[in-house]
């Protein structure tokens, strides 16, 4: 019977949470929305490419051994062994079971990952993820929601620290007041 | 009569409770906000470590890793309680009941080699454990850290209730933490602060701080 006007601005408030929560303003992604503007979902996904462009591995197939490449690959199948890629892009599936150690620039997991990440640019976690074990990349994105088991190492851009004059710069973030802000730049975040 | 509708509720004493501060994350608007002092002291030692590694034995958490990893070094995750509750490290007791053993359950959890971290996560993961769990866990993160390494730990002074919600804890900054409230857990026990200390012998220091909502934090250094 009574409308109360302080709840104008809270049923507001929810409406810009969509927005936020999957457009993450990370940097990865500006480079998929400018290759494809007529996609706008892909890009949104976060995806590093477009399934219909990139060598595609169904649910039913199991692979074991050493499964590698030189272009980007959609995987949704099984893989036992190792997954080499080092230039390109992997997006595990949600269907996607793997016991392997991955190589490739930038990796991208939905489904089950038992193994060892390098990714060389990035690594992204979609909240659907299962890893269990460690990663190494250069950024890395988890969602929310995602499980994983291991370390995160983070290396340095090497182009990056070309650029730097002093290479123990890098050190002084840690260095500073107890609310210095961390490394933001390395590590996109996402929720 | 829209207008008079919040005046009257508060002269009924029905109007809008104040409302702890909450942080407005995407999806998350149930979390709260809070300073911990705890983790403001963690912070200021483990800015002194160069590189450092750090162990977090919470649920996967963005946030944390984000903020571990700008002290340039190595993070891992390993979720403790969510392990502990696979059925897989239960042995059948004489008396046919079902209980966790530890060395099942440390063959393949925090395996790692000894001496590996400059400082440990280990938030209020001890209230939760099962018994059996509970000191094995903290003489093998006693292993784990590195001498001087630094371990800090939540513990509630209230038993399970209201008082003591059970919450993921996500690390805004140095010194203020998000908590995310979780459903799935009961607290198990409450330890005063000689069991806290009996539970840290091992280690060469303690510090108690006691925070508004219940919950004591406790750093200890090896």
């Amino acid at each position: 019977m009574w409308k109360r006007p302080d709840d104008k601005p809270q049923t507001s408030s929810p409406a810009s949470q969509p927005a936020a929560g999957t457009a993450p303003a990370g940097a990865g992604n500006s480079g998929a929305a400018a290759r494809d503007t007529r996609s706008p979902e892909i890009s949104k996904t976060g995806d590093p490419f477009r399934h219909d462009v990139a060598a595609h591995i169904g649910k039913s197939v199991l692979v074991k051994g050493e499964l590698s490449g030189s272009e980007d690959l959609y995987l949704d199948g099984e893989v036992e062994g190792t997954i080499e890629l080092r230039d390109h892009s992997l997006v595990i599936g949600p269907n996607g079971r793997i016991r392997a150690n991955v190589t490739a620039r930038e990796v991208v997991v939905h489904g089950r990952v038992e193994g060892n990440v390098n990714a060389s640019e990035r690594a992204e976690l979609k909240k659907s993820c299962v890893l269990i074990g460690d990663v190494s990349t250069q950024r890395i994105v988890i969602e929310d929601g995602a499980f994983f088991k291991g370390s995160v190492d983070l290396k340095k851009d090497p182009k990056a620290e070309q650029r730097k004059p002093a290479p123990a710069a890098g050190q002084s973030v840690a260095g500073g007041s107890s609310n210095a802000a961390p490394q933001s730049s390395l590590l996109e975040h996402k929720s | 009569m829209s207008y008079a509708g919040p005046l009257l509720m508060k002269w009924f004493g029905g109007g809008e409770k104040p409302r702890p501060r909450e942080t407005a994350p995407a999806g998350a608007a149930s979390r709260l906000s809070r300073r911990s002092t705890g983790l403001a002291e963690f912070t200021r030692l483990l800015s002194d470590k160069e590189s450092a590694s750090v162990l977090d034995l919470g649920p996967t958490s963005p946030a944390n890793i984000s903020f571990l990893t700008g002290f340039g070094g190595r993070v891992c995750n390993e979720d403790i309680v969510h392990a502990s509750r696979e059925p897989r490290y239960l042995v059948k007791q004489p008396d046919g009941s079902l209980l966790l053993d530890p060395r099942k359950f440390f063959a393949e959890n925090l395996s790692q080699p000894e001496e590996q971290f400059d400082a440990v996560l280990c938030w209020d993961v001890a209230d939760y454990l099962t018994e059996p769990l509970v000191k094995p866990l903290v003489e093998r993160l006693s292993h784990l850290l590195k001498p001087k390494g630094v371990l800090l730990a939540f513990f509630h002074t209230k038993e399970a209730g209201p008082e003591s919600p059970p919450a993921r804890y996500h690390i805004i900054s140095g010194e203020v933490l998000d908590l995310e409230p979780r459903h799935d857990l009961r607290l198990q026990r409450v330890f005063n602060n000689r069991h806290v200390e009996n539970l840290f012998k091992g280690f060469s220091s303690l510090k108690f701080f006691l925070a508004r909502d219940n919950v004591r934090e406790v750093l200890a250094i090896r």
